[in-house]
């Protein structure tokens, strides 16, 4: 199962519709969910919102998850250690308020399990690829520095 | 105190809750649930409030101003969204020391709290090194 995810706060009809025709292409079992109580796809399962339960079993189950570039969508996959791949709001569209999407997916697309799909095409051929990395949850040195750094700035 | 909305700026308050070893933390957030998922008793709720929602941001500030002066912490954290603002601007008047973490969405500018929280922050930060240089803010690191 591939879990899609466009977040809390938005709907995201541009990149569920070319999810769905994906699924109808080549017969992959996607559940979507959509922020949308009005949306039903073809060839998705769907829901409009998940409660963090529901959530994480489908993030658990999946075998990759597909999202909006927010960081809810990263955290989520780094959470399970699977691969994830991004598909960009754009405010030219009207999809989001500014370009942070586009700007958080220029400076994540070179690590390991984060997979960046630009346009459909791209969509489609990351969805399709079987050699996709996990992103590990591995404790990251900047992550490490961040602690530190807050540890020593509290407890002086 | 650290506190921040439910979604992604809870995450990763989560992701950063070893800065705070050894010490007595309250965690505050929108979100009923969201603490006894991560494991942690000692959570209060606050209302979730925008900045397009005048009146419920005012009751939000009010169920804040409560808590803190309930609480009286010595450090406040927030890594977002408003209600993080919030209780830095009135924690910093009670005499805390407030520290903002910007949201890592944030790759190109600081978010609109995090530009908000500037004035109310003693430690303002970014978790981007562009941004933080772009704005005179401070960078040790990120979440991912």
């Amino acid at each position: 199962m591939i879990f899609a995810t466009v977040g809390t706060q938005l709907p995201f009809p541009r990149f569920l519709s070319a999810l769905d025709a994906i699924a109808a292409k080549h017969g992959l079992d996607i559940f979507a969910q959509t922020c949308d109580p009005g949306a039903s796809y073809a060839h998705m399962k769907s829901a409009a919102h998940c409660d963090p339960a529901t959530f994480d079993g489908h993030i658990k189950t999946a075998d990759r998850i597909v999202g909006h570039a927010g960081i809810g969508t990263i955290l989520s996959a780094r959470k399970v250690q699977k691969p994830v791949i991004l598909y960009p709001r754009r405010a030219s569209l009207g999809e989001h308020r500014n370009e942070h999407q586009l700007a958080t997916v220029k400076s994540l697309e070179n690590r390991t399990g984060i997979y960046v799909a630009y346009d459909d095409e791209q969509l489609e051929a990351l969805m399709l690829r079987d050699d996709l990395e996990p992103l590990r949850s591995d404790d990251s040195p900047a992550r490490a520095s961040l602690i530190g750094y807050l540890h020593d700035y509290i407890g002086a | 105190m650290a506190i921040a909305s439910g979604g992604g700026h809870w995450e990763q308050m989560m992701m950063l809750r070893d800065a705070f070893a050894g010490h007595d933390v309250t965690f505050v957030t929108t979100l009923a649930g969201l603490g006894e998922r991560s494991g942690l008793s000692n959570v209060r709720i606050v209302p979730d409030c925008n900045r397009n929602k005048p009146v419920r941001a005012f009751f939000a500030l009010l169920r804040i101003l409560w808590v803190i002066i309930s609480l009286r912490p010595q450090v406040i954290i927030s890594t977002g969204a408003l209600p993080g603002v919030i209780a830095l601007a009135l924690g910093k008047r009670l005499g805390a020391r407030t520290i903002w973490v910007d949201s890592i969405a944030n790759a190109e500018e600081f978010s609109m709290a995090g530009a908000l929280a500037r004035n109310h922050a003693h430690l303002w930060m970014s978790q981007w090194p562009s941004v933080a240089t772009d704005n005179g803010a401070t960078y040790a690191g990120s979440v991912l």
